[in-house]
């Protein structure tokens, strides 16, 4: 069990209202995209699950449970946009990922978890002495999603894990993605403004503006045959507006 | 990694403050074990005399040898200055800390009361101290602790905030690592370097307090003495024996200086890292260009630009991360350049807006703007026809613009120095440039500041800006990839509309190869610093033959892409600048690499349509690529 719902979330900064009654469930063992432009809430409701964001109403709910937020264990772990700002520039990788292990572990089981966990976003384990300098933008993204896995959680948000990287690497991390997600049923809330991404790695996609949910659903439904006005401007703004004729 | 000297014993500062410091530090352990009995001696036969061989400086009013007494009280003297640092440096980081830790009311409460202690004057604040907490030495050490304290803890609270926001913070939040770890294992380590500096600054002047405080006689009390008290007993015979106050006071300025010179050393070295420098390189006529001439410039072309080649200096020799580039624009031609990360195309951009950062050298056959050779070192004659007729959108329009001046003046400003349009002029002139770019109410925007904009509109009056000439070329660098799918969509619309209305050249440069086909007509592939492929944009999804094109192409997720299918990626990282392979520099990358490809360097040749460097041209497409075509 890991169904994550949002009820009735609301989140205000002073007088300005971020996320309005917003409520959502992400079914579990699915990833459920989020799209929406800029401004609209997308990654508040991701911060809002974590405690990073505070409620002003309503509440986060794990499997019906309000989510824990204190303690070692953690079932709701996060990735975030930027790799380079995500990993601490002064400890190695391994340690990052070590850091998020639930439980306190003796040098060398530690050793084989943090290899398994490189070893399960492709990175060589060797690395793990490695400072995040030494990594490129992908393989920094790799240890981001480790290190969230790490907290063996039964949920992970992806708040556009892909948009600060390159198109050639995106590619690489979204099967990644997929591949995380079809091994060990994920629960997963995936984050970006980029259509297309989201519709390559979700089954549902829910829609946001102006901190509220405009439409949900299976993702081919939505995309396919959009409810509202706004779902139907976000799928034309996509390059190229269409499908490219064949050759 | 094999350990290098530390960088602050690499410039002669550093030297001279490290080793004064070496020296004061061995002065402080040994004086007082080898010249203790001599500096305590009294010689009531020789009272204040003069310098004499026996005695350099002259003896106290108790006989005693006053050099000796100067270098043995070099251990109270720091001994007592470490200590009052380390206490109100100590004390800084707690109050710093404290509000990043606490409760956010309680942390408030913290923050104000800093800033209320900051407001009183430091020396005020230590006398202050040190009368109510009584004349002693501890009192002393407390008082002058107490007021660095402020100071300090106001520097980690701004600096610590500052990383506390970052992501990783946030990611060892939700990781479930306590607070206080988190602060000491991710925060400090992260500002220990500025505080370093700052701390080793702070001691000069916590030296000199202490002396002050020594000196008035409520600092250090008989029989211990310091150079403060050395120097009071040495004004009373200031004109028997000048020596006597001079040297405890040489003894401060030689502290104060290596305290401060290894500071200040250390400051250099941590800042170089952050450092920028502007300055705009010349670009320079090639050393090698026998045929520099032989090639008559088409007067069409907005820019003409052959074999460019761009070299930095590294320390195994010149790194190019731009090698042999050569582009041809004409009025109204819009060329996308595509390419990953590190591939030169940004730098190439760079080199035409003539904006490449020393050390970088720019060299090029041909680099001629509007029939002008930009290659001729007089570059204040170019800026006129630059500043005019180039228009340059970066990435993020937040850097681009500046965050303190309202966009009417920085819109302005160019204009009224190319064009000599008065104020009013420019100003009216910016609002229409406004309008054009679909920025709603211009005059009211005209008085905004940047942070006032949203993303997309601060990429529109970056374009509007670029506008207020009558641009030939823009040079677009990832124009939109901070911006929003629908948001993109408009700033290349808008793009696209400034090329049709006045015939402006457009060179879009974008790692993602939907972006430069959905607007350009051209398009020119980088890989390793150079143009691997070449074909018109409606070719591109059906024609293109570089195996790097392709997987480019395979890389990007469509609307239409196959679900069931991993999406193509490139194995393998792209080449170090540094060490740019022999033969074709994708071969490491390749599937359809041969022994060929590793030895000999494809050039440029005709392809089914355009052109394009790779030995593989003629052979069959293999299945798996096919299928990327159709998405």
């Amino acid at each position: 069990m890991s169904r994550l719902d949002f009820e009735d979330v609301t989140v205000r900064y002073g007088h300005h209202t971020v996320l309005d009654g917003v409520s959502l469930t992400v079914p579990e063992h699915q990833i459920m995209g989020l799209v929406g432009e800029s401004g609209s809430g997308k990654s508040t409701l991701a911060r809002a699950a974590v405690g990073l964001a505070p409620l002003s109403r309503g509440r986060v709910l794990l499997d019906g449970r309000p989510v824990q937020s204190q303690g070692r264990r953690r079932p709701i772990q996060m990735v975030f946009q930027d790799p380079s700002s995500s990993l601490d520039p002064r400890m190695s990788i391994g340690r990052s990922i070590a850091e998020a292990l639930p439980e306190r572990l003796r040098r060398a089981p530690q050793r084989a978890e943090i290899a398994r966990l490189l070893r399960l976003v492709h990175l060589d384990p060797d690395r793990a002495a490695d400072p995040p300098a030494r990594l490129s933008g992908g393989q920094r993204q790799r240890v981001a999603i480790a290190r969230a896995l790490a907290g063996r959680p039964t949920v992970v948000l992806a708040d556009e894990i892909t948009s600060a990287l390159d198109v050639s690497v995106q590619g690489a991390i979204l099967n990644l993605v997929r591949e995380m997600q079809r091994d060990s049923g994920l629960t997963m809330l995936f984050i970006s403004h980029n259509l297309a991404v989201v519709r390559y790695v979700a089954t549902h996609v829910a829609v946001m503006a102006a901190g509220r949910i405009v439409e949900q659903g299976p993702t081919d439904r939505v995309f396919a045959a959009p409810a509202t006005a706004y779902t139907r401007k976000l799928l034309a703004s996509m390059p190229g507006g269409g499908p490219r004729p064949g050759p | 990694m094999r350990r290098r000297r530390p960088e602050v014993l690499r410039t002669p500062l550093g030297i001279v403050g490290i080793t004064l410091l070496v020296i004061l530090a061995l002065l402080a352990v040994l004086a007082p074990l080898v010249w203790g009995d001599r500096a305590t001696a009294t010689h009531t036969d020789n009272m204040l005399a003069g310098p004499s061989p026996e005695h350099w400086a002259g003896t106290d009013n108790l006989g005693r040898d006053i050099l000796f007494r100067t270098l043995v009280a070099t251990r109270l003297s720091i001994v007592l200055t470490l200590a009052a640092t380390i206490f109100g440096v100590g004390l800084g980081l707690l109050l710093g800390m404290a509000p990043l830790l606490l409760p956010r009311r309680l942390g408030r409460l913290v923050v104000a009361f800093v800033n209320v202690l900051l407001g009183f004057p430091s020396l005020l604040m230590v006398l202050f101290l040190a009368v109510i907490l009584g004349v002693s030495t501890t009192s002393a050490l407390l008082a002058i602790g107490i007021a660095i304290a402020p100071p300090f803890a106001r520097l980690v609270y701004a600096l610590g905030a500052g990383v506390a926001e970052r992501d990783f913070v946030a990611a060892a939040r939700i990781a479930g690592v306590h607070p206080l770890r988190i602060m000491v294992r991710h925060v400090l380590p992260n500002i220990a370097e500025p505080l370093v500096v700052n701390a080793t600054v702070t001691a000069s002047s916590v030296l000199l307090a202490f002396g002050g405080l020594s000196f008035l006689g409520i600092g250090v009390q008989a029989p211990q003495f310091d150079w403060g008290r050395l120097m009071q007993d040495g004004l009373a015979i200031i004109y028997d024996n000048p020596l006597a106050a001079l040297a405890p006071g040489v003894a401060f300025v030689l502290t104060g200086l290596a305290l401060n010179l290894t500071g200040e050393a250390a400051a250099g070295t941590f800042g170089a890292k952050s450092r920028i420098r502007t300055t705009r390189s010349l670009t320079e006529r090639r050393s090698v260009s026998p045929r520099s001439n032989t090639r008559d410039a088409d007067t069409d072309l907005v820019l003409d630009v052959r074999d460019l080649e761009i070299a930095f200096p590294g320390p195994y020799g010149p790194v190019s991360p731009v090698r042999g580039v050569s582009i041809a624009l004409r009025a109204g031609e819009a060329v996308g350049i595509v390419g990953e990360s590190g591939s030169g195309k940004s730098m190439t951009a760079l080199a035409v807006a003539q904006l490449v950062e020393e050390p970088g050298r720019v060299t090029a056959e041909r680099l001629t703007f509007c029939a002008t050779d930009l290659r001729s070192g007089r570059r204040t004659a170019h800026d006129a026809l630059l500043g005019t007729s180039l228009a340059v959108v970066f990435q993020d329009p937040m850097t681009s613009l500046n965050p303190v001046m309202r966009l009417g003046s920085q819109l302005g400003e160019a204009a009224r120095r190319h064009q000599g349009l008065t104020r009013r002029q420019a100003s009216a002139r910016a609002a229409d440039r406004l309008r054009a770019v679909h920025l709603s109410d211009p005059e009211r925007r005209l008085r905004q500041y940047p942070h006032e904009f949203s993303g997309g509109m601060r990429q529109r009056a970056m374009i509007a800006m670029g506008l207020m000439g009558t641009p030939r070329l823009i040079v677009a660098d990832e124009p939109t990839t901070a911006l929003d799918m629908t948001v993109q969509r408009q700033v290349l619309d808008l793009l696209q509309e400034i090329r049709r209305k006045h015939g402006t050249a457009l060179l879009l440069i974008s790692h993602d190869v939907s972006v430069v086909s959905s607007i350009c007509e051209r398009v020119l592939v980088m890989y390793a610093g150079r143009i691997v492929e070449d074909l018109p944009a409606a070719d591109l999804y059906t024609q293109a033959r570089h195996p790097y094109t392709r997987a480019l192409i395979g890389a990007v997720p469509e609307m239409t892409t196959d679900l069931d299918a991993p999406l193509a990626t490139i194995a393998g990282q792209p080449v170090d600048p540094r060490h740019v392979p022999d033969g074709c520099a994708f071969a490491a990358r390749c599937p359809r690499v041969t022994d060929r490809c590793r030895q000999e360097e494809p050039t440029l040749q005709a392809g089914p349509a355009g052109t394009v460097a790779c030995w593989h041209v003629g052979d069959p497409l293999p299945a798996e690529t096919k299928e990327v075509a159709v998405g």
